[in-house]
C-alpha cells in the first residue's frame, strides 16, 4: 500500500549566474493520511520550495529537474496538466502559509472568501455555501462565526485570519493540508490554539499533514514523524520520538543544542559554528562537513543513508547500522 | 544594597490615536511600570506582541517621550535632562534591535557605521579610530577586515554581530537589547547569545533584554519581568518565575511554549481569545476576560492588583497565592 502523498528525488534548479543552483536537491520522503509530517530546518535549508514544488508553485525562474516524482493519491502531479493541476491544488491539497494577511484579500469579507472557495469545487448554491462557510468558521474555533463571516480581514487579529485561512484550506475538503510555518507570526497562547486545531483536523478528518517549520519544539508535540532538512536534502528522519530520544545526525544533534531551554540544568549553549552555506557554495559530499565537528577526510564523498532502525534514517558517515 | 543602575518609576507611555476629525482613545501602551536593573545585570522583559515591552525600552532611552513616570540612569533623572546632557548619556545607554539592518546604513561600509559613535562622542582621536574599529569587530567574533564592506555581504548573525561592535563603540554600561535574536536561526541565535553573554561578564555590562520567548530569556537574564497590556504581572529571578509561575497569566504564557523534549508538551493551559485592544484594556485587572483561576470574581473585574510579595516573586493578582 503507498502513501498518500510521495514524494521521491525532487530535484528544484533556479538560474543563478549563467548556472543552475540546487536549492532542493533530492528530496524523498512520504506521508500517510491521518499522520503529520514535520519537514524542519533553518532558513534555506529548501524546506519551503520543497512545499511549493509539491503544488508545482514555485516562482516563474524555479524548475522542477527531470527525475524528481510527486504522487499524490496515485494521481502524478507533474504529468498533470490545466483543469486536472487545478483540481489537485484547490480540491486534494489545502495550503496554510505564515501570513495570513498576504493570502486574504482584504476587500471581501472572509466568510464570502470562504464561500467563493467552496464554490469553486463544489456545485452549490451561493446560500449553501454561505451556511457551509459559517459551519467552517465554528470548526476553526471561531467565536460567534456567523456574525465574523461578515468581517473584513483587517478586523480580525492575527490567529483569528490564520484560523480563517485553515477555514478556506478546508473548504474543498482536502486530503492533505500543507502548514507552512503557519504559528511562526503569533504569540504563544494563539500558537498553541492553531496547533491544537490543526491536530484536531487531522484526526476527525484523517488528513495527511506536512508541517513546514524552523521550531524543533513545535514538532515535539505534533508531529508523527520528522525529517530534518540542510542545504537541500534530508540529512535525518525518523519518527518523532526517535529523533528527540536518539538524534544521529551532527546537524541535528547541533540544533539540540543550541536551543535553549524552560526546564533542566542552565548551561551554555553550544551552537553549531559557522552560517548556513548559500546554495550556490554548497559543499561536495556531505554538505554539514564545513561546520560538522566531526567532520573527517571520508565526508568529502556522499554519505548514504544508514538505517538505524526500521523507521530511522541518517545521512552520516558515522551513523552505523546495528548488528543484524 | 547600591542603587541600580537603572530605576523605573511609574512609566507610562500612551500614544494618540485616530486623525484630525475623529478623536480615538489613545492607545495605553504602557501604562504604570516600575522596574530596575543592577549593574552587571540582565533583566528579561517577556510578553505576547503589544503588550508594551518594545515601548518600555524605547521611552526609557528617551527615543520617544514619555506620558508620565521618572527613569534615573547613573543618578541623572532622564525625563528632565536637555539635549546637550541627554546626548552625553546616550553614550552610556545603547540600544540594539531585532532587525540589525534597519540601523545600519546601507551605503555605508561596516567600519564608517561602527566609527560614527566614536567620531559623534569624540572618543578616540581620529588616526586611532581604524584600530579601535577592529579591536571591536575582533571582540564581537567578525574578522577586523570586515570593516570595509558593506551590511548587504553579511548574513543576518553577521549583521547582528555588527549591530552588536556599534553599540559597544561608545562604551555603554546599558543596552536595551530588543528582541536581538528573534529573527535568527536557532544554530546562530545561539552564537549571538552567548556573545552578549560573554560581553557581559567581560564588561560588567546591564542589559534590558526585551523578548517574547521564554526559553531565550532564562538562557541570559538574572531577573525576568513578565508584561501584559501595558503593565507587569509578575516579576522576580528567572529560574523561580519559570519554575514556580504565581500569575495565572504567567503559567499559561509558560505552558503554551512548545518544547522540544521527547514526551513533547506538559500539561497546557490553552488561553481562550486573542489579547484585547491596549485602547480598551478590561477594566480591573486586565487579564480578567482570558483568566482561567478557579477564584476569579467581581473583584478581578473591578479591582486592578497591585503587585505584591509571594515568596521570591512580585504577583499582580488577587488570588495568587505561595
Amino acid at each position: 500500500m503507498s502513501a498518500f502523498l510521495e514524494v521521491e528525488n525532487l530535484r528544484v534548479s533556479f538560474p543563478s549566474g549563467g548556472k543552475a543552483i540546487h536549492p532542493v536537491d533530492g528530496v524523498s520522503f512520504q506521508v500517510d493520511r491521518g499522520e503529520t509530517l514535520a519537514l524542519v530546518g533553518e532558513s534555506g535549508c529548501g524546506k519551503s520550495l520543497t512545499s511549493l514544488a509539491l503544488l508545482r508553485l514555485l516562482p516563474p525562474a524555479g524548475r522542477i529537474e527531470p527525475g524528481s516524482a510527486i504522487r499524490l493519491g496515485g494521481e502524478d502531479v507533474l504529468a498533470l496538466e490545466g483543469e486536472a493541476l487545478r483540481r489537485i491544488r484547490g480540491k486534494r491539497v489545502g495550503m496554510v502559509f505564515q501570513d495570513p494577511m498576504t493570502s486574504l484579500n482584504p476587500v471581501f469579507t472572509v466568510g464570502d472568501q470562504i464561500a467563493e472557495g467552496i464554490r469553486a469545487h463544489a456545485d452549490v448554491s451561493r446560500r449553501e455555501a454561505r451556511e457551509r462557510a459559517v459551519a467552517l468558521l465554528a470548526e476553526v474555533g471561531i467565536p460567534d462565526p456567523a456574525a465574523r463571516a461578515t468581517a473584513y480581514p483587517h478586523q480580525m487579529s492575527g490567529g483569528m485570519r490564520q484560523r480563517v485561512m485553515i477555514a478556506i484550506a478546508l473548504s474543498s475538503g482536502p486530503e492533505l493540508l500543507i502548514a507552512d510555518e503557519p504559528t511562526t507570526a503569533l504569540d504563544v497562547t494563539v500558537q498553541a490554539q492553531i496547533l491544537e486545531i490543526l491536530d484536531r483536523l487531522r484526526r476527525s478528518h484523517g488528513l495527511a499533514v506536512l508541517l513546514i517549520t524552523h521550531d524543533l519544539g513545535i514538532v515535539a508535540g505534533r508531529a508523527d514523524r520528522v525529517a530534518v532538512m540542510y542545504a537541500g536534502r534530508i540529512v535525518e528522519a525518523a519518527t518523532t520520538a526517535e529523533l528527540f530520544a536518539r538524534p544521529s545526525h551532527p546537524y541535528t544533534r547541533g540544533l539540540f543544542a543550541s536551543i535553549p531551554t524552560l526546564t533542566g540544568p542552565r548551561t551554555r549553549l553550544t551552537p553549531i559554528s559557522g552560517n548556513v552555506p548559500s546554495p550556490a557554495a554548497w559543499p561536495t559530499g556531505c554538505r554539514f562537513r564545513t561546520r560538522c565537528p566531526q567532520a573527517m577526510e571520508r565526508c568529502s564523498a556522499e554519505p548514504s543513508g544508514v538505517r538505524l532502525t526500521a523507521t530511522h534514517r541518517s545521512w552520516c558517515w558515522l551513523a552505523e547500522e546495528p548488528p543484524a | 544594597m547600591t542603587a541600580p543602575l537603572l530605576r523605573v518609576e511609574n512609566l507610562v507611555k500612551h500614544y494618540e490615536a485616530g486623525g484630525l476629525l475623529r478623536k480615538e482613545p489613545p492607545v495605553r501602551a504602557v501604562d504604570g511600570i516600575s522596574l530596575e536593573v543592577g549593574r552587571g545585570e540582565t533583566l528579561g522583559l517577556v510578553g505576547e506582541s503589544g503588550c508594551g515591552k518594545s515601548s518600555v525600552g524605547r521611552t526609557i532611552l528617551r527615543l520617544q517621550e514619555p506620558t508620565g513616570g521618572r527613569v534615573l540612569f547613573e543618578d541623572h533623572d532622564v525625563f528632565r535632562l536637555e539635549r546637550g546632557p541627554l546626548r552625553a548619556l546616550r553614550r552610556r545607554m545603547q540600544i540594539i534591535f531585532q532587525d540589525p539592518y534597519s540601523s545600519l546604513d546601507p551605503r555605508m561600509t561596516v567600519g564608517d557605521s561602527i566609527a560614527e559613535g566614536l567620531e559623534i562622542h569624540g572618543i578616540v582621536p581620529r588616526l586611532e579610530r581604524a584600530g579601535r574599529v577592529a579591536a571591536l569587530l575582533d571582540e564581537v567574533g567578525l574578522d577586523p577586515a570586515s570593516a570595509t564592506r558593506y551590511p548587504h555581504e553579511f548574513s543576518g548573525g553577521q549583521r547582528q554581530r555588527i549591530g552588536i561592535a556599534r553599540a559597544l563603540a561608545v562604551e555603554p554600561s546599558f543596552i536595551v537589547c530588543d528582541e536581538p535574536v528573534s529573527a535568527l536561526d536557532v544554530s546562530v541565535q545561539a552564537q549571538v547569545l552567548n556573545l552578549l553573554t560573554d560581553l557581559q561578564e567581560r564588561r560588567g555590562l546591564s542589559y534590558l533584554f526585551i523578548a517574547h520567548d521564554l526559553a531565550v530569556v532564562r538562557q541570559i537574564a538574572h531577573r525576568v519581568a513578565v508584561m501584559y497590556l501595558g503593565r507587569i504581572v509578575e516579576t522576580g529571578p528567572t529560574e523561580e518565575v519559570l519554575a514556580r509561575p504565581k500569575h495565572p497569566y504567567t503559567q499559561a504564557l509558560l505552558s503554551a511554549v512548545p518544547v522540544p523534549t521527547p514526551d513533547g508538551q506538559r500539561t497546557r493551559i490553552i488561553l481562550p481569545g486573542d489579547p484585547p485592544s491596549p485602547s480598551a484594556p478590561p477594566p480591573g485587572c486586565r487579564f480578567h476576560p482570558r483568566c482561567f483561576h478557579p477564584k476569579k470574581d467581581a473583584r478581578c473585574s473591578a479591582e486592578a492588583p497591585e503587585l505584591r510579595q509571594l515568596g521570591t516573586q512580585m504577583v499582580a493578582c488577587h488570588y495568587a497565592d505561595g
